[in-house]
């Protein structure tokens, strides 16, 4: 990933900052500029996601690039945003076999990736289980 | 008046025992438990940094109150671990809750007391009618190169608060700070670890300067322990604190909600601020909190606070995110080489 690209991209990176159409209520996530359902008639404004949502699927990552080495075995999911959109991402478990079909999670703020030692370092959102804070 | 308009505090899940970094070291894990009062220690999962610990706490504190993110004309991020030695780590919290860019931001530097550093620069600017609120963060990956003493203690966390003038849950009454130039604490450019002047470093650092910056706001105050309800010191272990807070005259009861230290371990700039955090989980209208950060090189910077009736008001969630003690619970414990591998000790080729 170029410095450039992931710049552009801050927004709905680290926010989930998608868009709505105002005619039809759809939510887009990554944006879209334009409604396939209203076509002319939907007009699309920014739109920020509650982070909440469910695992539809999920593979483990046992071997990956550079970048993402030092964090394998890890969960990608494809994850049904409660407001509908479907994104993928990386889900943060202490171990893969946690991860389900179902599972209800919540988006954090997680370092995604880094170039080296020395290059940029790349933020992003993850999910992880969204479970009840508990006393002891 | 100026206060805290609300506030947030991260912990990451993982912790260590101190006997397991003991055991690895050969050292005898009772007379380090003991002798520093701490019994375990956070860290960051392999994907967490000073920049994601700041995010989570400065998120959790607009959990708890509806508050414009524009509105927010300042961010300061305290810290002895920015991820970049040069791109200030306000600038990623900014953008991650939506502040900016119309807003003044910059990393703080002063060992553990770069946060409350934050928070009195927030207080002069939302003072001064400059910007309607400020955010004053205090968040540490803290290092200590492997075998230091300072690795067992070395921890991971942070804390926010947004200061302003429109209803604050606790008024900030004064501020007063007492700073020398003491080397008992450093880092030099390009080195991975901080190095310090060893165990004799407690009376003229720690000591010298926080019973300085306090006895400071007694003078100017005229109250004395006894006019607090409770009390928050930097605690790198938990005998400083308690050794500090006897001298002052405050009781263990005072000290109790924020003395976080023993199983959470010294997060450096989050460390006061995590404890003032714990302290407002508990607090109610009315009562006092007396707070002194310190920071090696050497300074301290001493609050008088009173809770407000906004603390329990419609206006303030408290619960709408995880309080300190909560952050605490359930934690996932490691051995030393995966908690070496989640610190980067490990060199990858
Ligand atoms: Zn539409």
């Amino acid at each position: 990933m170029s410095v450039p690209r992931f710049w552009r991209k801050i927004p709905q990176r680290y926010n989930l900052i998608g868009t709505q159409c105002t005619s039809c209520s759809r939510t887009f996530y990554p944006p879209r500029s334009f409604c396939p359902d209203c076509r002319r008639s939907g007009e699309t404004v920014p739109y920020q996601f509650q982070g909440k949502g469910e695992v539809v699927t999920y593979t483990v990552i046992r071997s990956a690039s550079d970048a993402f080495a030092q964090q394998t075995p890890f969960v990608l999911a494809i994850i049904r945003l409660d407001e509908g959109p479907r994104v993928t991402a990386q889900i943060v478990v202490e171990n893969v076999n946690e991860a389900r079909i179902g599972m209800r999670v919540r988006s954090v703020f997680r370092r995604i990736g880094a170039e080296g030692d020395s290059g940029a370092i790349y933020y992003g959102t993850k999910f992880v289980p969204d479970v009840p804070y508990i006393d002891a | 008046m100026t206060g805290i308009i609300t506030y947030g505090a991260y912990i990451p899940r993982y912790r260590i025992k101190l006997e397991e970094i003991a055991r690895v070291w050969g050292d005898n894990a009772q007379d380090i438990t003991g002798g520093l009062g701490v019994r375990e220690k956070s860290l960051p999962d392999l994907d967490e940094d000073t920049a994601t610990i700041a995010v989570e706490a400065a998120r959790f504190a607009l959990a708890r109150r509806t508050i414009d993110p524009e509105q927010i004309g300042a961010v300061y991020v305290g810290s002895e671990s920015h991820p970049y030695a040069v791109k200030p780590t306000a600038c990623t919290v900014g953008e991650a809750i939506g502040a900016t860019p119309v807003m003044t931001a910059a990393d703080y530097e002063f060992a553990c007391k770069a946060g409350t550093a934050g928070i009195q620069a927030c207080m002069g600017l939302v003072g001064a009618g400059m910007v309607p609120y400020g955010l004053a963060i205090g968040s540490d990956v803290a290092q200590g190169a492997p075998s230091d003493a300072l690795e067992y203690t070395a921890a991971a966390g942070g804390a926010a608060f947004l200061i302003g003038q429109d209803d604050p849950i606790a008024t900030i009454h004064r501020t007063a700070s007492f700073t020398t130039d003491t080397p008992d604490f450093w880092r030099r450019e390009g080195q991975n670890y901080p190095r310090h002047g060893g165990r004799f470093t407690g009376d003229p650092g720690y000591f010298k300067h926080v019973e300085g910056a306090a006895n400071l706001m007694f003078e100017q105050t005229g109250k004395t322990a006894k006019d607090y309800d409770y009390a928050v010191f930097h605690q790198p272990n938990a005998k400083f604190p308690q050794r500090v807070a006897k001298t002052l005259g405050f009781t263990p009861e005072q000290i109790k909600p924020g003395l976080v230290v023993p199983t959470l371990g010294n997060t450096y700039s989050g460390a006061s601020m995590i404890g003032l955090a714990a302290t407002l989980d508990v607090a109610k209208p009315g009562d006092r909190v007396f707070v002194t950060s310190f920071g090696s090189g050497a300074g301290a910077d001493s609050f008088d606070i009173e809770v407000t009736d906004a603390i329990e008001s419609e206006a303030f969630r408290r619960s709408a995110a995880p309080t300190v003690r909560q952050l605490l619970a359930n934690p996932i414990y490691v051995d030393y080489a995966l908690y070496a591998r989640h610190k980067g000790k490990i060199v990858m080729q």
